[in-house]
């Protein structure tokens, strides 16, 4: 370990740390554009310029690695003045049009100029300008705002190897280019919009859809695929509006793939089953809660026969609960596994968008639900159906269903005998457990239409209807309960998890 | 030797002894002019003993920097890794050009003076990267390098030693920056000529990651005279005063000047006889007004300051400026100094590769006020405006563009302050930049 101080605080770092990474650990940042941590150092925008004590001149923090001793100072006179001259030199050519650029508000030029830059401008020259270029797939790029950090090159270059992206030009000429005949298509293009510090690469998709100050933000997990991509969603006025990802070293680095960054509208789907409803002589119509819930207990304790199909993207609580009604009542419990392409992020290590697209297949199975291809062909007249957020259209004549989701398909509505509304993934806290075996947290980010309630609940209510015991209102007692029943989690707890995860502790002693 | 001119008495034609003289270009001229020899001897030579003579002789980098040549060898050990060689002919800097010379009228002796770099670095393979406008020397080194192939003196038994050597032309393709060492490499390697952030250093990790040492081509060159005359001789061409710059150095001369070319003289020559006698002054009926002595990059130097200066690295910094490549540019008393000034920034600004924000951004906004000022339009903000970018560009980035393009503004704005104050309209405050301008008209 290597001890040094900066800003007057003694860090203790492992050899080879970058200094932008020491002052990190002693709660110090150190401003920079270039630097990315997923990425190779380029060095370039000279930001991070810091005084170290002995060295003849100022010294990129990003490409200086820490040694015995040395004494960074990051606010001293010559480096804020430095920065300075970075910031002015940046602004000259970078249009002030904030009031209409969605970078605003989470800009780092726009956030440094404020903290650090001049209050005038010297600059009485015309700026330069380019138009506009769309780069395809979701990106635009708006070369009169770029600062040329590179950022998106090297992510191209180095962690999609898909380099589509360069430094055409020289001098103040210089802009990104994109080779002719190529476009930012890759599956994981959509990052270099997250990558870029300024508002040069933009979202098509969020483009002018909200300022940033306005966006409520929830920690949550992706739950496209069963990676498990740590992400970030983003609402203005209960509604979704983007999803980004969040850092996570050991899932996602800090990246997302395009499938997981645009697939958010669902979650905001007006046509929601949004009353409990159980079938009456006239047909199907609104009930309470209780009178539901007793409904959906009588038909499956009196059946002949129980399968109960549910959603591999359903929460570990969720599915706990669900599999105790299976075992309670002797059902079998399914779940069909929807398949797409795989598409791996090259350069970073056991990152792809996975070819399983539920979030929580793993999960699932530890609670004791196996894949089943066609999950319906063996059901007969007489059975219930339990329908656990599944989609199913079709089921054979005489069979009676049950519904605990978020929609009610009106092709089902014949079928059905109670149907339980339950809130998205969005609108409650979980856990998912992704292929490797961790389990992450999501938390809540958007209130839940009417009178929905959280998955956890309305399964943990039927489970006492049907007799298999009492279980606790909140996600974490019912994961409490989960670590202690289930050997697969042993020990595992909301704290223990906190907002990065842990892997499942068996797989962990058997990788250690 | 002055090519075109005659050789002066005063010169120490030492590398360019044979400038001129068509028949040195050839195989057969040269090794009838004890061509070879040299490095027939070197690879017999352990690579040490080669390192050794040359640091003893004192010789230094002749591409601007000047760090000792030996000294530079000696990094490289023998560790079995593959090094390389990489000579700088990327000539590029305004005002500099002997190494076009030495290649146009002795390419064999470039490509000995290769061959025993390459052989006291531990390298079998040198990279010889020429500047893309040079199509002459281009072709020049490439038929020497031809003949060198064709008698056995490169290849896989190099004169019979039993040792490889293989020399490689690239000829580059027209950037300033690609003669910064680090670019240069990355251009060689296929790459966007951008100078490497360093650590790590060529030594360590050079042209495709390897060891690699990076030589000018008048360095090599004059290699193959200390290692033929000895250590001691080299020394003994110049001035015994300064025992730190030894050896010879050519010069080019160019602008307003009666007799333009290039010169060899030994380290320590006066620049007032140098300037005055050599190149025989300022054009007839004009006086000198200022003097650039190393190449575009260094601070410009009033004749004052020149009189008492001596031609070597010590020397020139005494005076406030720098050997640099020994590029001498002159201005007569019909120039107009900011225009100079302004067009050396629009060089700067037309090359920097666009990597630090600095040198992207500062060179281009030098050369924009500049340029204003030029045409009538600065104001006296603007004077202190630069000084301050300037500072701003300076010692703050990769590679050292940004500070070439600070240096003539600050040293011209330093002693030519008159000439700048002259063309700003008095009482002028604030300015038209050009977009209203043609918008009011």
């Amino acid at each position: 370990m290597v001890t040094l101080t900066i800003e007057g605080r003694t860090v203790v770092v492992p050899p080879g740390t970058n200094l932008i990474e020491a002052a990190k650990t002693a709660g110090v940042l150190i401003p920079h554009y270039c630097y990315h941590p997923s990425l190779p150092v380029a060095g370039v925008c000279r930001m991070c310029l810091v005084e170290v004590e002995k060295f003849p001149k100022l010294t990129p923090a990003c490409a200086t690695t820490v040694g015995d001793g040395q004494v960074v100072h990051v606010h001293s006179d010559k480096a804020r003045d430095a920065r300075k001259g970075v910031l002015e030199f940046l602004l000259i050519n970078h249009p002030l049009d904030c009031p209409i650029c969605d970078q605003a508000g989470e800009c780092e030029l726009q956030d440094y100029t404020f903290a650090e830059g001049r209050k005038d401008s010297r600059y009485m020259e015309p700026k330069r300008f380019n138009p506009m270029e769309d780069f395809g797939g979701d990106v635009l790029y708006v070369p009169n705002r770029c600062i040329l950090c590179t950022r998106c090159v090297r992510f191209m270059d180095v962690m999609a190897k898909d380099p589509v992206l360069n430094v055409s030009e020289r001098g103040d000429r210089a802009y990104i280019g994109k080779f002719e005949g190529s476009d930012l298509t890759h599956a994981w293009a959509g990052n270099v919009v997250d990558l870029c510090p300024v508002g040069a690469l933009l979202s098509k998709d969020f483009l002018n859809r909200a300022r940033a100050w306005e966006l409520d933000r929830a920690a949550s997990v992706c739950p496209s695929c069963s990676q498990g991509c740590n992400v970030m969603l983003e609402t203005r006025d209960n509604v979704v509006v983007r999803i980004r990802p969040r850092a996570n070293v050991a899932v996602n680095q800090h990246f997302a793939c395009d499938v997981g960054r645009m697939n958010y509208r669902w979650i905001n789907r007006r046509d929601r089953l949004e009353y409990p409803v159980v079938r009456t002589e006239q047909g199907l119509s609104a009930a309470s809660w209780s009178e539901a819930v007793q409904r959906a207990a009588a038909a499956i304790s009196g059946a002949a026969r129980v399968t109960m199909l549910a959603s591999p993207s359903l929460s570990n609580e969720t599915l706990f609960l669900l599999g105790r009604i299976a075992s309670h009542v002797g059902a079998s419990s399914v779940m069909t596994i929807e398949r797409g392409h795989e598409a791996p992020l090259v350069g970073a290590k056991d990152l792809s968008l996975r070819a399983e697209r539920a979030a929580n297949h793993t999960g699932a199975e530890l609670f004791g639900f196996t894949e089943f291809a066609a999950p319906l062909d063996a059901l007969a007249s007489g059975d219930v159906l339990i329908v656990a957020d599944a989609a199913v259209t079709t089921v054979p004549p005489g069979v009676s269903v049950v519904v605990i989701g978020t929609l009610l398909d009106q092709a089902l509505a014949a079928h059905v005998v109670a149907a339980l509304p339950i809130c998205n993934f969005a609108e409650e806290d979980g856990t998912f457990t992704n292929l490797r075996g961790r389990v992450q947290r999501f938390l809540q980010a958007k209130a839940a239409p009417a009178q929905t309630r959280p998955s956890y609940r309305v399964a943990g209510d039927l489970a006492t209807a049907l007799g298999a015991g009492s279980f606790p209102p909140l996600a974490a007692d019912i994961f409490a309960s989960i670590a202690t029943t289930v050997p697969a989690f042993t020990g595992m707890t909301y704290r223990t998890l906190g907002l990065q995860g842990a892997p499942l502790p068996l797989l962990a002693e058997t990788t250690a | 030797m002055g090519y075109p001119h005659p050789s002066h008495p005063r010169e120490t034609p030492v590398i360019s002894k044979y400038f001129g003289d068509a028949e040195a270009r050839t195989l057969a001229g040269w090794q009838a002019r004890g061509g070879y020899e040299v490095l027939r001897e070197a690879l017999a030579t352990d690579p040490v003993e080669v390192q050794n003579v040359v640091k003893e002789s004192g010789l230094r980098g002749r591409g601007g920097a000047g760090f000792p040549t030996g000294v530079k060898w000696s990094f490289m050990k023998p560790d079995g890794k593959t090094h390389y060689l990489c000579i700088n002919a990327d000539e590029s800097e305004p005002g500099t050009f002997k190494d076009r010379e030495l290649m146009r009228w002795t390419p064999h002796q470039l490509v000995e003076g290769t061959a025993v770099a390459a052989h006291a670095i531990y390298a079998e393979t040198a990279y010889i990267y020429i500047r893309g406008e040079y199509t002459e020397p281009i072709a020049r080194v490439r038929e020497a390098v031809r003949e060198a192939y064709a008698a056995g003196i490169l290849g896989a038994n190099a004169m019979g030693s039993g040792k490889r050597v293989d020399v490689h032309v690239h000829k580059g393709a027209g950037a300033y920056i690609c003669g910064e060492e680090t670019a240069l490499m990355n251009s060689l390697e296929g790459r966007r000529g951008n100078p490497r952030i360093k650590p790590p250093f060529p030594a360590v990790a050079g042209l495709f990651a390897k060891p690699t040492t990076i030589n000018n081509v008048e360095t090599v060159c004059a290699a193959v005279h200390v290692l033929r005359n000895g250590a001691d001789w080299y020394k003994s061409l110049s001035s015994p005063t300064n025992p730190k710059s030894t050896g010879t150095k050519l010069f080019s001369v160019c602008g307003n000047v009666a007799r333009p070319g290039n010169y060899e003289v030994g380290m320590g020559f006066s620049m007032k006889e140098f300037l005055w006698d050599v190149c025989g002054g300022p054009p007839s009926g004009r006086t000198f007004k200022a003097i650039i002595p190393g190449g575009s990059s260094v601070p410009i130097l009033t004749p004052e300051e020149c009189e008492g200066a001596v031609m070597d690295y010590e020397g020139i910094q005494a005076a406030g400026s720098l050997l640099g490549s020994g590029g001498v540019i002159c201005f007569d008393d019909t120039q107009d100094m900011v225009r100079q000034i302004a067009r050396l920034a629009r060089f700067y600004a037309h090359e920097s590769c666009a990597q630090c924000t600095q040198c992207r951004e500062g060179t281009a906004w030098t050369t924009k006020i500049l340029e204003r000022i030029r045409d009538g339009q600065g104001t006296m903000k603007d004077l202190d405006t630069l000084l301050e970018i300037a500072d701003n560009m300076t010692g703050k980035t990769i590679c050292v563009l940004s500070d070439s393009c600070a240096t003539p503004v600050v040293s011209g704005l330093k002693k030519f302050r008159h000439e700048f104050e002259a063309k700003i309209p008095k009482n002028r405050s604030s300015v038209m930049v050009p977009s209203f301008a043609t918008a009011a008209a």
